[in-house]
Parts: structure tokens; sequence; C-alpha cells
């Protein structure tokens, strides 16, 4: 009986997490980015071991959610999108900082703030979606 | 110390568990005791195993295995079960219970000091040997009771937590006070840990690299009892402080060692602590159909 119990309550954590998650990133956070934030320059901006160390990174936190070749994936944002693109560094650098928990986004403020600086390097070399290697 | 038929079974056990480690990434803080704010990362679930070996003085020597299950339910609520056992040396291998907790960002955002909220559920027996935290008058007195003594007193607790941590300059630091109230007539206790760390270095490598600094992290640790509701105070409670340490490998896998030290008489001289994890990302879309799952 106690086994049964604990398996439904396992079936509805994972039922309701999918669920919760399934919510799609409406671009609402860029509004919440305080300017200060929002002017921050990239230390990093431009240079190609910068980049290359990013995509590592990208690859090894970023890239089950969000695709190898950032286009997304299961409703998750692509990061090849107009809206990123015509973020700022500081804005994507806030985002990464405080991630959108409640839309399910996590902050990875654990990742040291050069790494992050690094992964937004990386995602500053990738070309538009619908871009050759891009999606269409 | 491992030459008993108890110590053998258990490390088979976990040989067994161990070997066919898949290649995936694990992130976490090197604490063993202390946590951070950091989250489990939606639909992600880490399996490990915390191993903590110990020869406390005027008793048997012990390991105690804990099993860890922890899945990220959405980015601000990650539940995580635990089963825990322990084999004593000249004496007897034993199932001593399980946790059921849950902890919970209750903040949109990160703060110099963020919270996180940690509610547990646990049915343990006197027996356990885990020290996945100390509270209360805990001591060494409990680890020179033979198991067929302890084992049979099962105990039902719920346990709180208040998390803090900051982040700076690669720097994590976290503070954790707890509070425990056994279910049966006992009064709350409390406890509290400490914790400090960073990566050894802070900006990742353009190349992979299996020993690249940056997949190290050092820091330490500081934890202990803070008596009960009608005896707060550092009197009569057990004190531990070490190094912790962790290496992740390029494999996925993540290693943490941390020899920790008693503080007083009344904790055990040395707790030698390891931890293997990995982490299999995003183990709910295995159960989305083929179309779904090719979705972008």
């Amino acid at each position: 009986m106690k086994m049964r119990m604990l398996l439904v309550a396992a079936a509805a954590i994972l039922y309701s997490s999918s669920s919760l998650l399934m919510a799609e990133a409406d671009g609402k956070w860029l509004a919440r980015v305080p300017d200060e934030d929002k002017a921050r320059v990239n230390p990093l901006a431009g240079q190609a071991k910068a980049a290359a160390a990013g995509k590592i990174i990208f690859e090894e936190n970023c890239a089950r959610c969000h695709g190898v070749d950032a286009n997304g994936l299961h409703n998750r944002p692509s990061l090849r999108s107009e809206r990123v693109r015509h973020a700022t560094d500081g804005q994507l650098a806030w985002m990464l900082r405080n991630g959108n928990p409640y839309k399910g986004m996590p902050p990875w403020n654990s990742l040291p703030e050069q790494q992050r600086w690094q992964v937004i390097t990386y995602l500053r070399t990738l070309p538009p979606a619908g871009a050759a290697g891009g999606k269409p | 110390m491992f030459a008993s038929p108890a110590f053998a079974r258990v490390l088979s056990w976990a040989a067994v568990f161990l070997l066919p480690v898949p290649l995936l990434r694990a992130q976490e803080k090197p604490y063993f005791v202390t946590y951070s704010t950091d989250l489990e990362e939606p639909g992600n679930l880490e399996i490990a195993l915390k191993g903590l070996t110990a020869s406390p003085k005027d008793a048997n020597a012990f390991f105690s295995p804990t099993m860890e299950l922890e899945y990220g339910a959405t980015a601000w609520w990650t539940t995580e079960v635990y089963a825990q056992g322990q084999a004593t040396d000249n004496d007897s291998t034993v199932f001593t219970g399980f946790r059921f907790e849950n902890r919970f960002r209750p903040l949109p955002r990160e703060y110099f000091v963020t919270p996180v909220l940690y509610v547990e559920y646990e049915s343990v027996s006197r027996a356990d040997k885990s020290i996945l935290e100390v509270t209360g008058h805990d001591g060494i007195s409990s680890f020179q009771v033979n198991n067929s003594q302890s084992h049979p007193i099962v105990e039902h607790s719920l346990e709180s937590k208040l998390i803090l941590s900051s982040n700076f300059k690669g720097w994590n630091v976290s503070e954790n006070f707890i509070a425990e109230k056994n279910l049966s007539n006992e009064p709350w206790e409390f406890g509290y840990s400490l914790g400090a760390a960073r990566p050894l270095t802070l900006v990742a490598s353009s190349q992979r690299c299996t020993f690249c600094l940056q997949n190290f992290d050092a820091g330490a640790e500081l934890y202990g009892g803070l008596g009960t509701r009608y005896s707060f105070g550092l009197a009569q409670t057990s004190q531990y402080a070490g190094p912790v340490f962790d290496f992740r490998t390029p494999a996925g896998v993540t290693y943490s060692f941390s020899p920790q030290f008693g503080l007083n008489d009344n904790s055990i001289g040395t707790l030698w602590r390891f931890k293997i994890s990995y982490e299999v990302q995003q183990i709910r879309d295995l159960f989305k159909s083929p179309s779904k799952r090719n979705a972008q």
C-alpha cells in the first residue's frame, strides 16, 4: 500500500512538473531587467577563445533544453530568435544570473560570472534562426 | 577496518551500483551537509551515493552509505528521496530508513542573499549513522550503542531548514538554519551548517580537458548542533569542520571528498566522507512521444 502511494506521488510530481514547464517563455522578463544591468558590457565580447569556451559550457549545461544548435527543444525557447538577438549582453547576463523560475528557466548564478559571459560571447556567434545552420 | 563480511557486502553493492556510470554531468557544490540554493535543473534526475566512514572512540568502526535520488520538478521546486543504511564492524548491517525532502525557491530572482526553504519528512531508526545533519544534542554516545538495541527504535521527524546563499567573485557562501521535530513527544532541536567554496579558476578553458582547474572546487564546511528548545546553545552538542573538494570529470561523474574533524569531546574524531553522483538530464523527455520529443 505504501509502495503504491509512493508511485502515485512520483507520477503526480512528474506530470505536474512537465505541465508547469510547458509554459513558453514570453519575453516579459526583458522589461524586468534594471537599466543598470541592461547597460552592462560583455568584457569578453568578440574574443574567439571566450566563444570556444562558451560553446563547451553551453553544450554541457544548456543544450539539453535549448538544443545543441540552440534552436530550442520541447517548447523551450530558441536562443537564435529575434528576441534574444535584440537583447543586450547585459539583459542576457541578467537572465543567466536570475533565471525565470516560474517560466522554467533556472538561475545559473552558480556558474562564475566569467563563464556566463563566455556563454553570451558564444551565443553572439550563432546565426539567426532561418539563416544557414539555423532553423528554417 | 573493512575486514568484516558486513563491510564487504556493503562495498560490493556500492560497486555494483557505481560501475555502469553513464556519460552525463552533474553541477553541484562540494558540501556534504550544507545546502546551497542551487536546485536541480528542471527535468533532471541526479543519482548519488554518499558514504561516510569513521572509527568513533569507544565504539566500533562503521560505514554508512546513503542513496540519493534528486529530481528537478520545476525551476523553483526540487524533490528528493534518500535511502540509507549502515554496517558496523563486529556488529551488523542494517537498513536504517528513508527521507523525503522538498526544496522551494520562494523568490523569482537572485539577491545578494538568496533564500530557499526546505521541508523534510524522515523515518529513520536510531541506528542511523549517516550524519546528514547534526541537531540538538546529537553526540558520540549514540554511536556506542549496538545495532540490536538502537535499530528497533524508529523515529519519525519533520525537519525544516532555511537555506541562504550568496555568490560573489566565484565564491559560494551558504548558511543553513535547521529546526527538527520528532513527531513523538520530544522538543524542537536546532542545528546549523556553514559552507564556502569556489572553483579553482573562474574562466573556463577553450579546449575540452579532464584536469582543467575549472573542473575542481575546493572549500570548507562547519556544522553542528544548537541544542533544543529547552537547552539552546553549544553545550553538549557535537561540532565538525573540514575542507571539501570535488572533481567533475568530462565523462560526467562528480567525485566529492572531505575529511571532517570533531571539534569537541562529544564529536567523533574524524569523519571520512565521499560522494559520487551523476545527472540524467531531462529524464522526463524520455516519456514523451517521439514526435513531441523531436518537435522544436
